[in-house]
């Protein structure tokens, strides 16, 4: 008497298992088939020359991404140097004063720039840098990308000092040490992977981002190590490449995204692994 | 601690070196209708002098914007500047400094790469969305030997503030009432149909792409990437191919002191009609801000190399090179450049 | 003692930089806008007019163009991320295997978007313009106009829907651990197939949270730049349907801010960015606020 409708049910649950099962492959599948082909079109065009070299004049074969990989580099340091400080010394004030007025209204600030298309970071950037320094700079990309990063210290300072376990803290306080040592010497280098883990990940954000670059750091052709010139990146150099009908410029699109994915999927990697060996300890 | 101390001095030496050891560098943004003679000039004056020219291609637009707003040393732009883009910077007035001439050219995406002969209407009415397939009677009539296949016309216009864009829509401007009533010249107009592509390289990008495409680019883009162009019908009743030879015969006669100048829809007998100069564009005075006379002087120069042993670089890049009038105009123009009010070059 | 009120107050400092930072920011924003906000007034939203060469300036054209491929890719992404949580919170739970498929999804939300937009631009435009020209015959009957551009709102609804299904995949798993498991046995012990108690059960429970992650991985569409620059078409124009090329308020600000002719053109600029800060801004917090009750409540 139930058979049928017990059989039906079963039924419905296997089409629900393959569906999800089916599904959740398919939302995976564009990711392969992307690392897939940058991998296949990006590696062949991997040459030291390549990596070495600035680009050529339009039309001539043999350029490099030199330029644009000390550019992202410089950009990168300069992004971290400036979101560090800051960023860090705003999650350890948000991880001692949990309840203050201050705290409140500053995680609403960091959750709201955390939102915050890149686009208008670049908007921000570009009024406040660009226009009053009156030319393009590696700085004012430098500023753009650390708003962008910022959150990311400010959330991963306070969520791993939160975690680092009471008891330690208050075993130094209990030896007398004086509050902001204890901080200072105790807690902050107890929870020092956690923090690099946060830096890491920030930089693996920002590294990959263009559209705030497009009108800060302007691009440049040639290597460039002041931070008060425009400089090239390489989502920039992918970026302007990618639209050119010039096949050699196209595969060095492609090379370029290699050693781009590379670099935030190393970055990306080596965060997660730090911050899971540090968690253990615990 | 220490280790954090030290990559950051390490990082600030670097900094500040880089800073001091370079020559002078020089920033110019704009067109990118002569980017391939431009990037192929800057490499050579770098190797030659060790002067670091950068040059970023935003379109004619950007680099109007830029030089207006004295964020960058030299602007590029195939569109010259209005009397109100002029009136803009009274004081210091900006001066036109013509480095190269081109072509630009109507290049399409067909099988087998057809050389297609078109008229001044048939150009209008497939911009316009007249003329909506490839074998329209329009183009067939012309092209009587081309097998030209049924697929529909997809148009390719700049999405970005363009001197090409100007010199194309000067063009049909002149040669079509129902053009010029519709959408008029300019560095950005409102296309009536078509995809946008960011600069010459993404509007050639484009074509190249998609089937039946077709859309305007500097010369030097099409031929480089084997992209078909069309043969023009010029004033004078002949079908031009774009060359640097009837680029150069575009110029025609006369041409005002300041260079600004359109020579499209010429009437020589060989002239090919969509012919432009591409100019750079600096500020006669150039005690602005707080310029070094340095800065200014390697300006000049650049400027005096790019209009007479640069000029050699052109034909390989299929940009027509300077004529003697117009040579002299130019190197008048760039004497006439001062610092605190001395001309910088003698 | 001296030390400690210093150590305090750099502590402090810090975090009112991080503040008010975004307070400058809005007032930037708002600053940089207030041109063609005054010249315009609020016409400035429902106007389809954006023509740099007249000076007339409306966003409709971009709203319509974000909302467009943002919630299209809401929809195309919302069955592979759920399932992905799914699979991840309730069949997979506790297993190695889940770790290694979510160390994947969020694989997906570390590649640069300009990637992403490379990838959509030689791959996902042809094949669009395959499809497009196979339908046109039925489009004309239809009266609809679909031309074999291979870009335009679908394609980049296509690469946005990829680029989010980290976003709630990630938070829609989270919330499906937190169902209790007490619930969950219950009905098992009434002989419920795990399909049942999924849809029954644990859906239901967790519905406001995985609306929370749907309202994130807007914000993030709302939000993306390159991916979409790079495969919309760049057209200034309302679309007239999914095939047609168009603009996003991010990206035409990605396009022109860096030519600008004019202060008007180059505030109008700004305003979009303006409403596209505020947009985000709205719907990310909707979305936090809801995920934050929600862990309290568990």
């Amino acid at each position: 008497m139930r058979e049928p409708k017990l059989r039906r049910r079963l039924f419905f649950n296997g089409l629900f298992r393959a569906g999800i099962y089916g599904l959740a492959f398919g939302a995976l599948l564009p990711l392969f088939l992307i690392l897939i082909d940058v991998f296949v079109k990006g590696l062949p065009v991997i040459s030291w020359n390549f990596l070495v070299n600035t680009p050529k004049a339009t039309g001539e074969t043999g350029g490099g991404i030199a330029n644009a990989i000390v550019g992202s580099l410089m950009l990168v340091t300069l992004a971290t140097a400036m979101a560090l400080p800051i960023g860090v010394a705003a999650g350890v004030y948000l991880s001692e004063a949990r309840q203050s007025r201050l705290a409140y209204f500053t995680r609403l600030a960091v959750d709201v720039l955390q939102g915050m298309p890149s686009v208008v970071i670049g908007i921000i950037a570009y009024l406040w840098l660009v226009r009053v320094m009156g030319k393009f700079t590696a700085l004012s990309g430098g500023l753009a990308l650390a708003l962008m990063m910022l959150p990311l210290v400010v959330r991963g300072t306070e969520e791993v000092l939160k975690l680092v376990p009471a008891h330690i803290k208050e075993a130094s306080l209990a030896l007398g040490v004086p509050h902001y040592r204890t901080v200072l010497r105790v807690v902050i280098p107890c929870g020092l992977p956690g923090i690099i883990s946060a830096v890491l990940l920030g930089v693996s954000r920002i590294a990959g981002e263009t559209a705030p670059l497009l009108f800060t750091a302007f691009g440049n052709r040639f290597l460039e190590f002041s931070p008060l010139k425009p400089v090239g990146s390489l989502p920039l150099t992918i970026f302007t490449y990618a639209m050119s009908p010039y096949q050699d410029l196209q595969a060095q699109a492609w090379g370029a995204s290699v050693v781009l994915i590379v670099l935030v999927l190393a970055t990306n990697i080596i965060s997660r692994v730090v911050i899971t060996r540090w968690k253990i300890q615990f | 601690m220490k280790i954090v101390s030290t990559i950051l001095t390490i990082l600030a030496v670097l900094c500040l070196g880089g800073a001091a050891l370079a020559a002078e560098e020089l920033l110019g943004a704009g067109a990118t209708f002569p980017e391939p003679l431009y990037s192929k000039m800057f490499d050579v004056y770098y190797s030659q002098t060790g002067n670091k020219v950068n040059y970023q291609g935003i379109g004619s637009g950007g680099g109007i914007q830029q030089i207006l707003g004295k964020t960058v040393d030299f602007g590029g732009t195939d569109a010259f500047l209005t009397p109100e883009q002029l009136a803009k910077s009274p004081d210091n007035p900006l001066l036109h400094i013509p480095t190269a001439m081109g072509a630009v050219v109507v290049t399409y995406n067909l099988p087998g790469k057809p050389q297609l002969k078109m008229t001044p209407d048939v150009i209008a009415g497939i911009f316009l969305g007249q003329i909506k397939s490839w074998n329209d009677s329009r183009i067939t009539g012309l092209n009587p030997g081309v097998q030209l296949p049924g697929d529909p016309i997809v148009v390719v216009h700049r999405s970005d503030g363009s001197g090409t864009t100007f010199v194309f829509t000067d063009y049909l401007s002149k040669v079509s009432p129902d053009w010029k009533e519709k959408v008029g010249a300019g560095t950005a107009v409102k296309w009536p149909l078509g995809l946008g592509g960011k600069g010459n390289p993404g509007v050639a990008g484009l074509v190249q792409q998609m089937k039946g495409a077709v859309g305007y680019v500097e010369l030097s883009y099409a031929k480089k990437n084997n992209l078909p162009y069309a043969v023009v019908k010029n004033r004078a009743g002949n079908f031009i191919v774009p060359s640097i030879k009837s680029v150069s015969l575009a110029a025609g006669a006369s041409m005002p002191d300041d260079t600004r100048v359109s020579i499209t829809d010429t009437d020589t007998k060989d002239g090919y009609p969509i012919s432009a100069f591409t100019w750079i564009l600096v500020y006669k005075e150039q005690a602005y801000g707080n310029r070094k006379a340095s800065k200014a002087k390697a300006l000049a120069k650049l400027l005096w190399w790019m209009t007479h042993e640069g000029q050699k670089y052109n034909a390989d890049l299929l940009y027509a090179p300077l004529a003697g009038d117009v040579k002299a105009k130019a190197e008048k123009i760039i004497k006439s450049v001062t610092f605190n009010g001395q001309p910088i070059l003698k | 003692m001296r030390r400690e009120r210093l150590f305090r107050n750099l502590l402090q400092l810090a975090a009112w930089l991080v503040g008010l930072n975004v307070l400058v920011i809005s007032i930037t924003l708002f600053w940089g806008a207030s041109p063609t906000l005054r010249h315009f007034g609020p016409g400035f939203l429902w106007s389809s007019h954006w023509n740099p060469v007249t000076d007339e300036f409306g966003a409709l054209p971009f709203l319509a163009g974000t909302l467009a491929t943002s919630f299209l890719a809401l929809a195309l992404s919302l069955p592979l991320s759920l399932s992905m949580a799914i699979l991840l919170g309730e069949f997979l739970r506790g297993r190695w295997l889940s770790n290694v498929f979510k160390s994947l999804v969020d694989l997906i939300a570390a590649v640069p978007s300009v990637i992403f937009g490379y990838w959509g631009l030689m791959v996902l435009v042809p094949w669009v313009r395959e499809v497009e020209m196979q339908l046109m015959p039925l489009g004309q009957r239809l009266g609809i106009e679909i031309m074999p551009y291979g870009v335009g709102v679908l394609t980049a609804s296509l690469v946005l829907a990829v680029m989010i299904i980290p976003n709630t995949a990630s938070i829609a798993r989270e919330v499906l651990e937190l169902v209790p498991r007490d619930l969950k046995e219950a009905a098992y012990s009434f002989g419920a197939t795990r399909y049942e108690v999924v849809r029954s059960v644990i859906v239901p429970y967790a519905r406001s949270g995985i609306f929370a992650g749907v309202l994130l991985s807007l914000g993030r569409a709302l939000g993306e730049t390159m991916a979409v620059t790079m495969v919309i078409g760049n057209t200034n124009e309302m679309p007239a349907n999914l095939f047609a090329p168009a603009n996003t308020m991010a990206s035409v600000i990605a396009n022109e801010l860096a030519e600008a002719t004019t202060a008007i053109h180059y505030s109008s600029l700004v305003a979009v960015g303006l409403v596209l800060f505020l947009v985000t801004t709205g719907i990310n917090f909707i979305g936090t606020y809801i995920i934050k009750k929600m862990t309290v409540q568990a």
